[in-house]
């Protein structure tokens, strides 16, 4: 676990990066490392960022060193294609059992009543999706440790290469800054050179994508997508980094919390992990023991509501 | 009191008393599933013209007390869109007018027309500039049509950050610069591509020079897309080469071109838009259509007999108050004999570019999903 991190809401039209660089470390000139693949080829489009946080910046344009990787290394391209595929129809298959099994825990949270008959019914409604989400996240360990085993990508020429001159670019760093952007290409991408690893204990400011990839499950979401609601799904483990808590950025135009049913199934689908909304002007601190919020930042609570962390 | 009887009262009373109703009241006044007209002028005859199929094709409104003033009321389900125009007739001279009282209008390429919202219905405001998103841009070029033997005028939307070294789907779409002036496509495209709705994708818009000849199921149009349109912008523009990342889509006869084009090429297209495509076909005797039809009806009596498996996914929309709703819902089972992914919408609109404006989200992000689910920036 790390020692000291910061998760922020989206940065795009509240930018609070630069305070909470300032509470982590002191401006004392060192770097802040930016790794921020899940912008993909706009990677390199940082000159908002730098200027908002008036440090000195390194970019560690992981996404363009993969590209860099892919260019010189033909079978690993190939191989991470094929993983590529085999995640998504792993995910394909435990969306199909996961979709039975929320339907039915959200007709039984709707049912009105309360004995102990559907009490134990909305148990195990929930023991039942916290047991899919459980063996979906194993599956997809497994064929990560497949492609691991039989491709052993640390251990080749090109990602070698790349993954020495990121170790000289955060050896002088101070922070390291996560950006947000595409989930899984950010979350493969910094695995690839492990990134994390690398940085070691040093403090982190996460937000969106980025601080999503910090926690020990990847949730993915979206109450109103264009064909209707969504079904809130597991993608894979986090980097595990920072505990109990499930990171739901843009959660105002993503979770419909205005049903408090939805709200409780979600909230209690992930506990004891505490499901935290970050919008706009969204922050929480992780000190190493415990998590402290920002004024304004909310959770999901078991009991279907929203409320202030801490509250 | 009833809205009837007020204006009854107001137009009593004398103008001042209608002043102010109308300044209180909007018209057409909708109230449920009840749309009350009022037109104020000297007339000998006022009548609701409008292109609802299943309505006498004009409804007249009934005069108020040898007034110059003029009632209709008319049952509008909800969510409905009716465009219309005021037939006014006065000593054998007829004229056409949008309603005066109505701040809603609908341009189409003949004109523009009143249009009234039955209760629930607002223009979707993923169709409306959206300052927050990013714009892509348009670029007239020329397509060198060897199928035709001319150069055919088209448009290239790119969306915003469009980059060289990236590859994107592609998007042909029939009457595509009508489309743009008014279905509000590279508002709708922004938007959704903005939202993460559908990824980035670049939309080729054509539009013909012999509209009701080529895209009556006209081989050359077929021809024209699959053998000049495509492989001349696969020269120049970064596209994915693969049919699931193409489509062809196009609404009335540009439906017919989009579906003809892929039943004579299938699977180059891997997806289909339809929108209110005039599919008519006889199942004994003549159509009444008209001549223009003739090669469309020779199509889809074709189609119907050999459909193949034209493309993997074809979405179809059409409105409930057009007279091709029956055609359209007679194709939706036949499509999905063929073993396509086949997605049918209904609308309660009629054969008009903001019934096809208002399919378009779910349409393109049926067939195009974009990384919405995937993407937190």
């Amino acid at each position: 676990m790390l020692t000291s991190a910061i998760l922020l809401g989206p940065q795009r039209h509240m930018r609070i990066v630069k305070p909470a660089l300032d509470a982590l470390l002191p401006d004392d000139g060192r770097p802040v490392a930016l790794a921020s693949p899940g912008w993909e080829e706009r990677e390199g489009e940082d000159q908002e960022f730098r200027e908002h946080v008036g440090r000195t910046v390194v970019n560690l344009e992981v996404w363009t060193r993969v590209e860099r990787i892919f260019e010189r290394d033909r079978e690993l391209l190939t191989a991470m294609r094929e993983r590529h595929d085999m995640l998504r129809r792993v995910q394909e298959l435990y969306r199909l059992r996961l979709q039975g099994a929320l339907t039915a825990a959200r007709e039984l949270m709707a049912k009105p009543g309360k004995d102990v008959w559907l009490d134990a019914e909305r148990h195990d409604a929930l023991v039942m999706l916290q047991g899919i989400d459980s063996q979906h996240v194993e599956r997809v360990r497994q064929v990560h440790d497949k492609f691991e085993a039989r491709w052993r990508p640390a251990e080749r020429d090109a990602v070698q290469c790349e993954k020495r001159a990121l170790q000289k670019l955060l050896a002088d760093a101070g922070c390291l800054c996560l950006a947000g952007g595409h989930i899984a290409v950010l979350l493969h991408r910094l695995r690839l050179f492990d990134v994390l690893g690398l940085h070691g204990d040093r403090p982190i400011v996460a937000w969106s994508a980025g601080a999503m990839a910090l926690t020990e499950r990847i949730v993915l979401f979206h109450d109103s997508t264009p064909q209707g609601g969504g079904c809130t799904e597991v993608m894979e483990a986090g980097f595990n980094r920072l505990p109990d808590l499930v990171a739901l950025p843009h959660a105002k135009k993503r979770v419909d919390v205005g049903d408090p049913r939805n709200v409780q199934l979600f909230a209690r689908r992930f506990a004891p992990a505490m499901c935290v909304l970050l919008d706009d002007g969204s922050r929480i601190d992780w000190n190493g023991r415990r998590w402290s919020a920002q004024s304004g930042t909310n959770r999901l609570s078991e009991d279907g509501w929203v409320e202030e962390v801490g509250a | 009191m009833s809205l009837l009887q007020r204006i009854e009262d107001a137009v009593a009373s004398g103008s001042h008393a209608v002043d102010e109703l109308i300044a209180t009241t909007e018209f057409p006044h909708v109230e449920g599933r009840s749309v009350t007209f009022l037109f104020l002028g000297e007339a000998q005859e006022v009548t609701l013209q409008h292109w609802i199929h299943g309505l006498p094709d004009t409804l007249p409104f009934r005069r108020l007390r040898h007034a110059e003033a003029w009632v209709l009321q008319i049952d509008l389900p909800p969510r409905s869109r009716m465009e219309y125009k005021i037939g006014v007739s006065m000593f054998g001279r007829s004229s056409m007018l949008r309603d005066p009282l109505n701040k809603h209008t609908a341009r189409d390429p003949f004109g523009v027309n009143s249009v009234v919202y039955g209760q629930g219905y607002s223009p979707p405001e993923w169709s409306l500039e959206d300052a927050e998103a990013r714009k892509g841009t348009i670029e007239e070029r020329h397509v060198d049509s060897k199928v035709y033997g001319d150069w055919r005028p088209i448009k290239v939307y790119r969306p915003a950050r469009f980059r060289q070294t990236r590859r994107y789907p592609l998007l042909v779409v029939h009457d595509g610069f009508d489309y743009l002036s008014f279905a509000n496509l590279q508002q709708v495209l922004d938007n959704l591509i903005h939202r993460q709705e559908i990824p980035p994708l670049i939309a080729i818009l054509t539009q013909a020079n012999d509209r009701m000849r080529e895209y009556a199921a006209d081989p050359r149009q077929a021809d024209y897309l699959v053998k000049d349109l495509v492989p001349q912008m696969e020269q120049i523009l970064p596209l994915v080469r693969e049919p699931s990342a193409r489509a062809v889509m196009g609404a009335s006869f540009g439906a017919v071109s989009s579906l003809a084009a892929a039943w004579r090429h299938p699977g180059y297209f891997g997806k289909l838009l339809l929108q209110s495509g005039s599919f008519v076909f006889t199942e004994i005797g003549d159509h009444d259509r008209g001549p223009a039809f003739d090669p469309v009806v020779k199509f889809v009596n074709e189609f119907r007999r050999a459909p193949g498996k034209p493309a993997d996914s074809v979405f179809v929309s059409c409105g409930v108050y057009e007279s091709l709703i029956y055609y359209n819902r007679s194709l939706v089972p036949l499509l999905q004999d063929t073993g396509m992914h086949v997605r049918f919408r209904e609308a309660h609109d009629g054969h008009n570019w903001e019934n096809w404006r208002d399919r378009l989200r779910e349409g393109l992000t049926w067939l195009f999903p974009g990384p919405l689910w995937l993407v937190y920036e």
